[in-house]
């Protein structure tokens, strides 16, 4: 008797958390979804039926193949640098440094601060001037100071990309694969500023992730491994890295999820920039849909948003069920 | 003696891991340092050119301005932050808690559904967001709901309507934690405790909220950081700059048409300064917090 | 141990608690008085806020007991201000009356869907259709009735110069697009920038675009362009092109990292030759000290106002609609304008403004205003409706960074079609 009121109970307690997820989360996605068909562009609602007109637009929009990207080029450097960062300083403060716990903070603070506040100082970092009327500013001043070149940052335009007239050019043009010299498919220099400020912030916490990771070792492993004749590295190759293997999931889920988002950071350090070059698709929403007022397409941006982060989070969250259920 | 003379390789492999800490420091700490020095210069002292200059003349000029201008979004985000940190950990709490302790058939699956609603872009949900919290305005004033009543209307454009926002897509994040909190503690408490005749909710009261400390603690520190520097919801929800929290008052303090860059900075570090405590004070928990929370979802 | 952890985190959640029950009970700005006038706009800094706020004092003067709310979003040419505008409105909050750029800006984005009241009565009872140039209500004209109070005039098409650096190496300013680069070669062999520029945000590259059409295609073709009866397919457009992207290598390579104010800042010291800008730069250059401060038609618009208007309106259900026609009268007053425009750097929208009160530069605006061509802003909203500035703003973004003519071309005649002017 009492065991089935305190079931009652429980579902009375959860159901609203669970309404506003089939409310807030998938009945919101599925009304984006309608409106990203519909003709919606200007002030006032206007939800007629356009099929994938939105969708064909977007892929048929150079803008958005740049956002696209600009976004797998700043989530790729983003992982590689806060994932080799993070484990670096890691596995050198589980050391037995002293003053560890001062270092930490110290690489784990950024975390606290908003992207806001991370764009504002960076932009200010990062403004290039120009040495040819002898504006030195920001980082230019301490590379001039250091005889290194001076760097144009999130105003370089530059995409680095296969030459189409270079050796590789030529071999993958004749092998039909011409498409690859496009600067579509190149490296936006200007992005990497903006990969800079977010390792700043991100790394920290990649940091702080791994070291909760190393302080459950067992040393006993490290001890079996070096009786068995393996030498300093090979201990970390072989048994330190394979036990870490479900931090770098994680992390590397975190941060990926972030970075396909990426939005307060670019809005605040160069918005668009100079050509598209630090463009995201989520600030493409914002401008598409609060300025421009082409809610439709904005909605269809949001949508492909969506997706992406779906493909990389739903096989995760499957994952982890099923790990789960089997323990 | 001998055994320290015996190791200079040793010595400096020591040196070496300084070193690199050191220069990481450096890294991380190169934009706290312009940041204060900046903001401790007058306007006219704040150019690109001497960026890396001690302020000649230290002044607060910069801080007192950018307080002057942010103080009233300092209110706003405290209003906000606070309440929406509370309700949303509670929440957590309380689903944690059925979810580890009292699980039905289809839990994990609804766990996983609710656990989504953490990953999405929230560009996907916005439109229609907006679109319902404007219904909510104009229903409440069609009601005539008085004006004391206000802090209770999730509308579009007030503060409570972008806490509302922050705790329902909180929801996942504070419910994982608490979830995998909860389920580390043995049935068996619980079975003693229903032996003594408690039933769901004593259970809760007495047995686990008690030691749920390390957890609030964990989520409530998170929950207080994202929300204090959530931007992309306060940007859209609040336009009346009445009720705007600080993270957009400072991103349009950047975007003015005269940049001050010595209110500019100094206004970043004040902004970044509640948060900052938190963490300089109670990163403990969230370090502790981090390992038996998020990771092992 | 453990305890004492608790006793502290619970003492802080208390402290916090306390904190914000007390600011959530703090009584709001007391109970606004029943006469309360809110004014939306962007004018936060400098003159323009100076401007505003002395209108406020006439206002005041004139109603006295009226409380004035100042909702302002800062942010360049209303970039932040014009979204918030937008979510308040749609949110059934519009203020009692805003800032709005005259012409398709307020009549595709406002008028069309139905926002706004039409303001004829007000016109006919205070005499404006005499008062205003009739250039400027043609502009404000739509279906028949008029739908806003312009403020101000801006002039888009200025070259701006450092009269110092000018004399000392006895250059003159640029009349045609061959002097201009035959100028900026000197300056460039001189270590000086020839032309800043600063567009964060675009706009400003877009604003140097619209210059360099009506140079190039003259009054008459470059009103086409937003009617349709000028090919965006055709040579002229073409050629504006061409020599747009011929002086963007003459600007500064750090252009996207500055904005407008920031690449004047180039010209006073001197690091810069020109800059074309609209004249809200008098009102930078006067507040910066600049004594030196010269100007002059950019090439080829000598005759020609690219002209853009700062005008308010009235919502439908403005909350103080007494109060809000009483603001629109002072806007439109000569009082208003007299105010209002010496100290934002702008001249009068009327006639009738006495020009002593007004600087050097702006009395040269004035007698332009009366004489020139006058022809509608692009980058400014005058020209075009917000969704077609936003394309062209798109296709400028691009072609500022690869200067690929042929592909900006048929992206700005495919903006022309998908804003529905254009077949």
């Amino acid at each position: 008797m009492r065991l089935t009121s305190d079931r009652v109970l429980a579902a009375f307690l959860i159901a609203p958390s669970i309404a506003a997820a089939a409310v807030f989360v998938y009945g919101f996605i599925g009304w984006t979804a309608w409106v990203s068909l519909s003709n919606w562009a200007g002030l006032r609602p206007d939800l007629s039926w356009a099929g994938v007109a939105n969708y064909l637009g977007l892929f048929a929009n150079p803008r958005f193949h740049l956002d696209i990207r600009n976004t797998i080029v700043f989530t790729v450097f983003l992982l590689a640098a806060c994932m080799s960062l993070g484990l670096g300083l890691a596995l050198l403060l589980d050391r037995g440094v002293r003053g560890e716990s001062i270092f930490r903070s110290l690489f784990f603070f950024p975390m606290a601060v908003s992207f806001i506040v991370t764009g504002v100082a960076w932009r200010w970092l990062l403004a290039p001037g120009d040495p040819a009327t002898g504006r030195l500013t920001g980082v230019n001043v301490l590379l001039a100071h250091l005889d290194l070149p001076h760097l144009r940052w999130y105003t370089d335009h530059t995409v680095l990309h296969i030459h189409p007239d270079g050796a590789l050019g030529q071999v993958l043009s004749g092998a039909g694969l011409g498409a690859l010299t496009d600067p579509t498919v190149g490296i936006p220099v200007a992005m990497l500023s903006i990969v800079i400020a977010a390792t700043w912030q991100m790394s920290g916490f990649v940091m702080a992730l791994y070291l909760a990771g190393l302080r459950g070792f067992p040393e006993e492993l490290r001890e079996a491994a070096r009786i068995d004749g393996a030498g300093e590295w090979q201990v970390y190759r072989y048994v330190v890295l394979p036990f870490l293997w479900p931090v770098t999931l994680s992390a590397l889920i975190i941060l990926g999820h972030i970075s396909l988002k990426i939005f307060d950071l670019v809005a605040a350090m160069s918005k668009r920039g100079p050509g598209f070059a630090t463009d995201v698709p989520a600030y493409f929403m914002f401008e598409t849909t609060f300025h421009a007022d082409r809610f439709a397409q904005g909605a269809a941006v949001a949508v492909v948003m969506l997706v992406s982060v779906s493909v990389l989070i739903i096989p995760y969250l499957v994952y982890s069920m099923r790990r789960e259920t089997a323990t | 003696m001998t055994r320290v003379a015996a190791s200079p390789l040793a010595m400096a492999g020591r040196a070496l891991i300084y070193a690199a800490l050191v220069v990481a420091a450096a890294f991380y700490l190169l934009p706290v340092y312009v940041l204060v020095i900046t903001g401790l210069k007058s306007y006219a002292e704040a150019g690109l050119s001497q960026m890396w200059h001690l302020p000649a003349a230290p002044t607060l000029e910069g801080f007192q301005q950018a307080y002057a201008r942010l103080a009233p979004h300092f209110a706003n985000s405290i209003t906000l932050t606070v309440p929406a940190a509370l309700i949303s950990s509670f929440l957590g709490s309380v689903n944690g808690y059925i979810l580890a302790k009292w699980r039905f058939r289809g839990a994990d699956l609804l766990f996983t559904l609710i656990l989504f609603g953490m990953f999405i872009p929230y560009q996907s949900i916005l439109i229609p967001l907006v679109d319902t919290l404007q219904r909510v305005n104009f229903a409440a004033a069609a009601l005539g709901v008085p004006g004391w009543l206000s802090w209770a209307i999730p509308g579009y454009g007030t503060i409570p309507g972008l806490a509302f926002v922050h705790i329902v897509y909180g929801i996942p994040i504070t419910t994982l934690i608490f979830r995998n909190y909860y389920a580390t503690i043995p049935d068996e408490l619980l079975d003693a405790a229903k032996a003594d005749g408690a039933n769901l909710l004593g259970i809760y009261r007495l047995v686990l909220l008690p030691i749920s400390m390390p957890a609030f603690a964990v989520v409530l520190i998170w929950q207080f950081t994202s929300i204090w520097n959530e931007f992309l919801f306060a940007v859209v929800l609040t336009q009346n700059p009445a009720v705007r929290p600080v993270t957009v008052a400072l991103y349009n303090l950047a975007g003015s048409y005269i940049v001050e860059w010595n209110v500019q900075m100094a206004g970043a570090l004040l902004a970044a300064l509640p948060t900052l405590l938190v963490y300089v004070f109670l990163g403990r928990y969230f370090l502790r917090g981090l390992l038996a929370g998020a990771l092992k979802g | 141990m453990q305890q004492r952890r608790i006793l502290i985190i619970a003492a802080i959640v208390v402290v916090i608690a306390a904190v914000a029950i007390f600011q959530a009970t703090r009584p709001r700005a007391p109970v606004p008085p029943a006469a309360t006038l809110e004014i939306f706009s962007w004018w936060t800094t400098g003159g323009e806020e100076a401007g505003l706020l002395k209108m406020f004092d006439l206002y005041r003067q004139q109603h006295a007991g009226v409380e004035i709310i100042n909702a302002t979003v800062a942010g360049g040419a209303g970039f932040e201000a014009k979204p918030a505008l937008k979510a308040r409105m749609l949110g059934g909050d519009p203020p009692d009356s805003f800032q709005v750029h005259m012409g398709r800006e307020l009549i595709d984005t406002w008028v069309v869907t139905n926002f706004m009241e039409p303001l004829d009565e007000l016109f006919r009872a205070e005499g404006w259709e005499q008062a205003f140039p009739a250039g400027v209500l043609a502009l404000l004209r739509h279906e028949g009735s008029y739908w806003s109070v312009p403020v101000n005039i801006h002039r888009a098409n200025v070259l701006w110069y450092n009269k110092r650096v000018f004399e000392e190496n006895t250059w003159t300013p640029p009349a045609t697009f061959d002097e201009f680069f035959a100028l900026a070669e000197q300056m460039r062999a001189k270590g000086i920038t020839p032309l800043a520029l600063g567009d964060v945000g675009i706009w400003a590259s877009v604003h140097l675009f619209e210059v360099v059409l009506a140079g190039v295609l003259g009054p008459e073709q470059y009103n086409g362009l937003w009617t349709g009866a000028t090919d965006w397919n055709g040579p002229e457009v073409r050629r504006a092109l061409e020599t747009m992207a011929r002086m963007l290598t003459y600007v500064n390579p750090d252009h996207s990292a500055l904005s407008w104010d920031q690449a004047n800042d180039l010209v006073i010291q001197g690091r810069a030759g020109m800059t074309i800008m609209g004249d809200w730069v008098d009102a930078d250059n006067l507040a910066k000290n600049f004594a030196d401060s010269g100007w002059a038609p950019p090439p080829g618009t000598r005759g020609i106002f690219v002209a853009l208007s700062d005008s308010f309106g009235l919502p439908k259900n403005a909350p103080h609609r007494e109060q809000a026609l009483a603001w629109l009268r002072l806007a439109g007053s000569r009082a208003g304008q007299e105010a209002f425009n010496p100290v934002k750097g702008s001249i009068c929208a009327r006639n009738d403004c006495d020009p002593g009160l007004f600087g050097p530069y702006l009395q040269s605006a004035m007698q332009d205003w009366e004489r020139d061509q006058i022809v509608p802003s692009l980058a400014h909203g005058a020209a075009a409706s917000e969704s077609w500035v936003a394309l062209i703003n798109d296709v400028m973004t691009t072609f500022v960074s690869d200067r690929d003519v042929a592909k900006a071309q048929a992206g700005l005649a495919r903006a022309c079609v998908e804003a529905g002017v254009c077949r």
